[in-house]
């Protein structure tokens, strides 16, 4: 009998979730950010249910301060794996001209991302949420379960979580409360990477190298993605071959100079990386447990 | 670049899986296992090292060193508190293998949470402090791993810095071990001496320990079997997919998706459909990438059978040479994981595979100390104890014991109000009652009963407080029916008690008894076609529902006699409000024990000022 490698049986644990999801759920939805860990799921997705189309539709939460490249890739999805894809920006957000510069990365975070997911979930009145964090991220999401249940308000309670025996979900919830879905939990940064190669997967461009031209800002390299973007005094943009191990808003992702400009040379990087792909993310060292209160708020 | 890395994929394509937890003890080092396993195969990043750092400075109990337990401990409640309070999953690898370990939390309040995390591991590396020996704490956590079935432990004897390394203390706590994994039945330990704060014997042989020549913990774990190689040494046993989602993209395609849970499938291969008994062979096995000739255990796949059969998601595909019990009875282990105890007799949902069904604890057998292991009697089972019982569904599942296949032999209990999740149960072996009591099937049923009575049989139940009305209310409307030549039965809970349900009291466990026996009662004479009229206090919904789940949708008519507390206290027919304010009377509903109003009834009868005929009628209008 053929030994399934841990790719292999990554893979079929995400399709056994994304099964229970659909047959169990009534109205399911998957959060989609256009980055790496979701090109791995919206793959998935499409294997679980062939020759069927993929019946959870997909929900973009739209910051509009996303890089242009992830933009013009997600034009591209929908068509290409025929799922019904809806996006969804924070109508008051938007009205106030919120943006991670003037309001800070807590405060945009929180009312273009938290509160609008939250607006967006409670408008479809999913009662199925599913996300592609990993449990290999951050360390409060390391405690998550797979289901992880949400009341009505959307928040987690870290300290009484559902006892998650074997592969059996307990999907049932009472009305208006919900359950976040994580088929990805057991996948490392290093698990998407061999896989998207594996399975040819295409991605945003970004994550490969190219000239592009960024700031020093904070400790970080801050891409000037389009003219919206402030600069600083003394702030001047330079080219620099950058790419990038995790992508949000382009205020607050920090690129690495990087020469990979291959999928092959991207995991060979990451078998020497030393430091975590998170490590880029602004928002998660704005406080300590800065993960678990968000997540505990509404947040992925 | 291209070609090293094409290589290196290949060498990981090759790389297995093993999933392990540490358990044992709270201090005896299972977070600074992880962390230095972690920090030395690589598995730690710069700056999640330097985080560590500045919250060993913070939260840390190490003085100057690092705290490795802040590692694991990702929830701000367990850095304040010091404690692990659930399961952390953390990643690494080395050349051979990849790792998945769970760590454990120590305390007994969160057994539950160790059990979450023991219940996908293939290695249990239970940690002992050398100088404390197999503590109770060490007993419990070996004893969930036994229950669990994981069929392997690395006994670390961990701190033998702290005792000189010193041989003899660690051979007398390995004799110490290895009696108590003798008794659970534990067949392989594999014990290690270790300090895992300097590394001793942890990725490599320590020269402190001279004297020790077994294997160190990473050469262990890289090298032991895991379930799935487990499979492949023991052959090939018969095949098993319970059917997760069936699939209907059009007319002419049906397909069924599920996860092997055991063997393998063959294309063309003789198969029969459980619990229905129905045969057919494999005519494919589908996946995106293109069919295969056969799936393995652990391989989500799409089949498709040659036959047009009947199937739906809940039922087990399985090998046409040797399908498994099907039985709707049988004894288990369960560990109640809840802070609302256990009530035999209440109904739970139960999960096992793909399918969901009712299920009641019929029996406890006995509870075990999970300490020392003894069996002692209970009527009950509270959180973090486990018990024998029997288990009774209302239908018949495809199952193996679970020593056989965790998939079809483990199952969870929910709650049916909460949702909680309050147990997990582990298949021991079918009641050979449920094969040997047919139903029987008869030739005249419920509807040609119901055609000669010209009506439609119904269960009416009136649940309210004591003195709402119940039995007056169900009373008249009886009148009214019988006036209009219908047939019918009145079950009133003072009655019932005098005779069938004379041996119950009014403990909690006693009063669900008494609503199931009266619920199973009502049933029996609705399939003979009769309008029965229960009136029971009934006060707990989960009850209420369990009846409910008896009968078809339209059957059950719940009828809330809503009158408030004070009426019918003020009205005290019976005396009984008087007696219970007295406290002679305990457990009284609405004075000493809850009444949970229905959430959805079919009917809402306000009664305060309202006549007698006009609530008859309301239900008659119901029924109508």
């Amino acid at each position: 009998m053929n030994a399934l490698s841990h790719l292999d049986r990554l893979e079929a644990e995400s399709i056994h979730i994304f099964r229970e999801v659909a047959s169990e759920f009534s109205n399911p939805v998957m959060l989609y950010s256009i980055g790496k860990d979701s090109a791995v799921l919206l793959h998935l997705l499409a294997k679980a249910f062939h020759p069927a189309k993929p019946p959870i539709p997909l929900l973009h939460v739209d910051t509009t301060w996303k890089f242009r490249d992830m933009y013009a890739f997600r034009e591209t999805v929908a068509a290409r794996y025929g799922v019904n894809l809806k996006v969804h920006i924070n109508p008051e957000g938007l009205a106030q001209g919120v943006n991670p510069f003037s309001h800070g990365a807590t405060v945009h975070t929180d009312i273009m991302k938290t509160q609008a997911l939250k607006q967006a979930l409670d408008a479809g009145q999913f009662d199925a949420a599913i996300g592609g964090a990993r449990r290999d991220e951050e360390k409060s999401r390391a405690k998550e379960r797979v289901f992880s249940f949400r009341n009505a308000q959307h928040r987690w309670d870290p300290k009484a979580q559902r006892p998650e025996l074997w592969d059996v979900y307990n999907t049932r919830i009472s009305k208006g409360e919900s359950v976040r879905v994580f088929p990805l939990s057991n996948w490392t940064e290093l698990d998407i990477w061999l896989y998207i190669y594996r399975e040819k997967i295409p991605v945003v461009p970004l994550y490969l190298a190219a000239m592009r031209p960024v700031v020093e800002r904070d400790g970080g390299l801050i891409m000037v993605d389009d003219e919206r973007m402030p600069l600083r005094e003394g702030e001047v943009p330079m080219m620099k071959k950058v790419r990038f191990r995790t992508l949000g808003c382009y205020p607050l992702t920090g690129a690495v100079e990087s020469d990979a400009d291959t999928l092959e040379a991207v995991i060979a990087e990451m078998l020497v990386a030393r430091t975590s792909e998170r490590q880029g993310r602004m928002i998660d060292h704005d406080q300590s447990a800065s993960m678990e209160k968000k997540k505990q708020e509404g947040y992925f | 670049m291209a070609t090293d890395i094409n290589a290196y994929l290949q060498r990981h394509e090759t790389k297995s899986l093993l999933r392990f937890i540490t358990c044992g003890s709270v201090d005896d080092g299972k977070s600074t296992l992880i962390g230095r396993l972690l920090h030395d195969t690589k598995g730690l990043f710069d700056d999640q090292l330097s985080a560590l750092e500045q919250d060993s400075a913070r939260h840390g109990t190490q003085g100057e060193a690092m705290d490795f337990a802040l590692l694991v401990d990702g929830l701000a409640a367990e850095r304040e508190q010091g404690i692990t309070i659930d399961v952390a999953y953390r990643f690494f690898a080395t050349e051979k293998r990849k790792f998945i370990v769970a760590d454990c939390p120590g305390h007994e309040q969160y057994t539950r949470n160790m059990a979450t995390g023991a219940s996908t591991a293939d290695v249990a590396v239970v940690l002992v402090d050398a100088r404390k020996g197999v503590l109770t704490q060490t007993r419990r956590h070996s004893f969930i791993v036994s229950r669990l079935g994981i069929r392997h432990v690395l006994l670390a004897v961990n701190k033998m810095d702290l005792v000189d390394y010193d041989e003899s203390v660690f051979n007398h706590i390995v004799l110490q071990y290895q009696a108590l994994a003798d008794q659970l039945g534990i067949s392989s330990v594999q014990p290690v001496p270790l300090s895992a704060l300097n590394g001793d014997n942890l990725l490599a042989h320590s020269d402190h320990m001279p004297w020790y020549t077994g294997p160190s913990v990473l050469h262990y774990l890289e090298n032991i079997e895991s379930r799935a190689d487990a499979e492949r040494v023991d052959g090939q046993p018969e095949g098993r997919m319970p059917v997760q989602w069936v699939c209907r993209p059009n007319l002419d395609f049906r397909g069924f998706a599920g996860t092997l849970c055991q063997g393998a499938f063959k294309q063309g291969e003789e198969v029969m459909v459980l619990p229905s008994g129905r045969r057919s062979s494999i005519a494919r096995i589908i996946t995106q990438t293109g069919d295969l000739a056969e799936a393995v255990n652990g391989q989500a796949v799409m089949l498709t059978l040659a036959d047009e059969v009947d199937i739906s998601r809940g039922d087990v595909i399985v090998s046409g040479r040797a399908p498994c019990e099907v039985a709707d009875q049988f004894a288990a282990h369960i560990i109640w994981m809840d802070e609302t105890g256990l009530i035999p007799g209440r109904g739970y949902w139960l999960k096992m595979g793909a399918r969901t069904v009712n299920a009641t604890v019929t029996e406890i057998k006995h509870r075990i100390d999970i300490n020392s292991q003894e069996p002692l009697a209970a009527k009950t089972l509270q959180l973090n104890e486990i018990g024998v019982c029997n288990i009774n569904l209302d239908q018949a599942l495809p199952f193996e014991p679970y020593a056989l296949n965790r998939t079809l032999g483990g199952f969870i209990l929910i709650d049916r109000q909460s949702n909680a999740t309050v147990a997990a149960g582990t298949v021991d072996f079918a009641l050979r009652r449920a094969g040997n009591i047919h139903w029987q099937a008869m030739d005249v049923n419920k509807a040609a009963r119901a055609a000669l009575k010209a009506q439609t049989p119904r269960c009416i139940w009136f649940t309210g407080l004591s003195g709402s009305g119940k039995s007056t209310i169900a009373n008249r409307v009886e009148q009214r029916l019988l006036a209009s030549h219908h047939h019918t039965y009145s079950l009133d809970g003072d009655n019932v008690r005098h005779g069938l349900n004379r041996d119950l009291g009014f403990t909690e466990a006693d009063r669900v008894e008494n609503v199931r026996r009266v619920a199973e009662v009502a049933k029996l004479m609705v399939d003979a076609g009769l309008i029965v009229l229960v009136s029971f206090i009934s006060p707990f919904r989960s009850e209420r529902d369990m009846a409910r789940s008896l009968f078809s949708d339209d059957e059950f008519v719940e009828v809330f006699v809503d009158t408030p507390l004070a009426l019918c206290e003020q009205r005290d027919v019976k005396g009984l409000y008087a007696k219970a304010r007295a406290g002679l009377l305990p457990n009284f509903t609405g004075i000493s024990s809850p009444y949970e109003a229905p959430l959805h009834p079919e009917l809402h009868l306000h009664t305060e000022g309202r006549h007698i005929d006009e609530l008859a009628e309301a239900v008659l209008n119901k029924i109508a």
